[in-house]
């Protein structure tokens, strides 16, 4: 085994930015020069509450999208849903504020050597890492597509410069009140066949990534899904974001979602096993 | 710094620091090693190894509980023999001290493991795991039996004793700590590990289910603190003699000299670690620092010192 997470490490980062989208909100911290190792798919874990917090743990968040720039250096985008209340007190942080991070961490998505057909799905905010995907493919001159689902309009996270590195996004939303009404998976098959889609790249809730590999596993389609497990650590000590996958020899083992993914082949994760006994 | 005498001692093993990791919160050693190196720390217990490999329990295996979290991991792991032959050699590489925890679901697989240990050069201890909360059977937990677990120790003692020193495990989930305590001293325990998660849920109120896959879980973090410092100082008090490695929410170096004054002659960081990659370092720094400024000349010194009437510390 070589060594894990060679290119993580702890820093004290500051917050340069942090907006509001929609029901999202955006955080742009400075990590200097780890924004060249991050690649899409990876994850950064954040320390949250503060020095008195009861909040022990960290909170593991994918990066949607790095950048160097002349001003600040290196930076990396979040977004965040403010649901529970570790993602709450990040949203709260100002500008300017000191934030413990742990970066980059995990897998990412594995990119093509030849320019093909890549197909992104994003489910709610499971959308952002897919952007800066987008731009890493479009550069390796493959045609980019994008299908975002939410339950409704307002938990599509598609930012207007996003859009520019697609050659088509559709939306589905389960109530209709954004683009089409019904589920991202409904226009797969479709699409595989119309487009010639060589790899699905897929973000989102795990019934999504799992009805997505439902289609993928009829086709020669390649499915790079990134996972979603509770996680305590990020770092591979505490083993709990375990995920059913199998190796070339068809036997299944527990791996961790923060080490072996998040992104993972979708053919071997064991969809249905997840959350259950082996 | 002037110089102080941070080295301790469990059984006839040495180490230079009183700072390890904790059993099930560094795998072996690997991954924290991305983060420090493993050989400035006191030493590392490895996670709880089984005689074959385990899968461990379902998920969702973790909750966030306010100061602490609950995990229900069910020691998943690669089996013994993997174990020797992939992560001993790795740690041994790294110069880490090496502190091996086994666990077994008879009292006929803790001998095995231990047997399978003998022969393995570069271990400085084993700890004998018998008090992990995430087993099916409630009754496969040999530390609220005192009868079960002086039966673990013994086997194991029969196989090791003398040739390594054998730290029992023990959880605070008992009425009588101190006669569990005394049983597996007797039976030839050379140290004792205090203490285990504390059994605990967490009801999802979402589901109207218990929130963890296994129902319930081990309880960590510094919410069990008070309840680990009051187990180590008891049985100090019984049991003067016996080493103990003090463990239970252990967040910065203050916290572990509560562990020592009450009577730790080591302490292992668990949960801390999830939080902050580098918590064993500063808690290693801050406990070094703390012992100077009372000006403590050794930890020796320190250990069990809230015991003693009138120190000067």
């Amino acid at each position: 085994m070589g060594k894990i997470n060679t290119n993580a490490a702890q820093i004290n980062a500051t917050l340069i930015s942090n907006k509001r989208i929609g029901q999202y909100q955006q955080l742009i911290i400075n990590i200097g020069d780890l924004a060249n190792d991050c690649k899409p798919g990876n994850f950064v874990a954040i320390s949250v509450g503060g020095e008195s917090s009861r909040m022990v743990l960290r909170r593991a968040f994918a990066i949607s999208r790095t950048s160097m720039s002349a001003t600040f250096g290196g930076t990396m985008e979040l977004i965040v849903a403010p649901h529970g209340q570790g993602s709450r007190w990040l949203c709260e942080q100002g500008e300017g504020a000191l934030l413990d991070v742990v970066v980059p961490l995990g897998t990412a998505f594995g990119i093509p050597t030849e320019p093909v057909e890549a197909l992104l799905v994003g489910g709610g905010y499971g959308s952002a890492p897919l952007f800066g995907l987008a731009e890493v493919l479009k550069a390796r001159g493959c045609r980019v597509d994008m299908l975002l689902g939410a339950s409704t309009g307002s938990k599509i996270y598609a930012p207007m410069e996003g859009k520019r590195a697609v050659n088509s996004l559709r939306i589905y939303t389960e109530d209709g009140s954004m683009g089409q009404m019904g589920r991202v998976t409904d226009a797969i098959p479709n699409l595989i066949a119309d487009l010639d889609v060589a790899v699905i790249y897929s973000c989102g809730p795990m019934p999504m990534l799992a009805a997505i590999n439902a289609i993928t596993s009829k086709s020669d389609v390649v499915h790079q899904a990134a996972v979603e497990e509770a996680m305590a650590c990020g770092i591979g000590i505490c083993m709990t974001c375990v995920v059913p996958v199998a190796d070339s020899t068809g036997a299944i083992s527990m791996l961790r979602s923060c080490i072996d993914g998040p992104v993972m082949d979708g053919a071997l994760v064991q969809w249905d096993k997840v959350g259950r006994v082996l | 710094m002037t110089s102080l005498d941070f080295s301790t001692t469990l059984g006839n093993s040495w180490f230079p620091s009183p700072v390890f990791t904790a059993s099930g919160c560094a795998s072996s050693g690997r991954e924290l090693a991305q983060f420090f190196a493993l050989h400035d720390i006191g030493g590392v217990v490895t996670k709880s190894v089984m005689n074959k490999a385990r899968t461990g329990r379902q998920t969702p295996r973790m909750a966030e509980t306010p100061s602490g979290m609950l995990n229900s991991i069910g020691l998943q792991g690669p089996g013994i023999d993997a174990f020797i032959a992939v992560d001993i050699p790795y740690l041994i590489e790294q110069r880490a001290r090496i502190i091996v925890s086994i666990a077994g679901e008879t009292i006929e697989e803790y001998s095995t493991l231990a047997r399978k240990l003998r022969g393995v050069a570069g271990i400085s201890a084993v700890e004998v795991n018998i008090s992990c909360p995430n087993v099916e059977n409630r009754g496969l937990v040999f530390a609220c039996d005192s009868d079960a677990s002086k039966r673990v120790i013994d086997g194991v003692r029969r196989t090791i004793g003398g040739e390594l020193p054998i730290i029992a495990k023990l959880s605070p989930d008992v009425t009588d700590l101190i006669s569990i305590a005394r049983g597996v001293v007797d039976a030839g325990a050379d140290a004792l590990a205090l203490i285990n998660t504390v059994l605990g849920m967490v009801i999802n109120l979402e589901t109207m289910r218990p929130h963890l896959g296994g129902k319930t879980g081990g309880l960590s973090g510094p919410a069990i603190r008070p309840i680990a410092v009051r187990a180590v100082y008891q049985v100090h008090e019984a049991l003067p003699a016996v080493p103990i490695l003090g463990m239970g929410g252990i967040s910065s170096g203050r916290d572990a000299l509560e562990f020592i004054a009450a009577g730790a002659s080591a302490v292992s960081i668990g949960t801390a670690s999830f939080g902050n990659p580098t918590a064993l370092l500063t808690i290693q720094r801050e406990l070094r620092e703390l012992l100077v400024a009372k000006g403590f000349v050794s930890l020796r010194d320190a250990v069990g010192c809230a015991h003693r009437d009138q120190d000067a510390h």
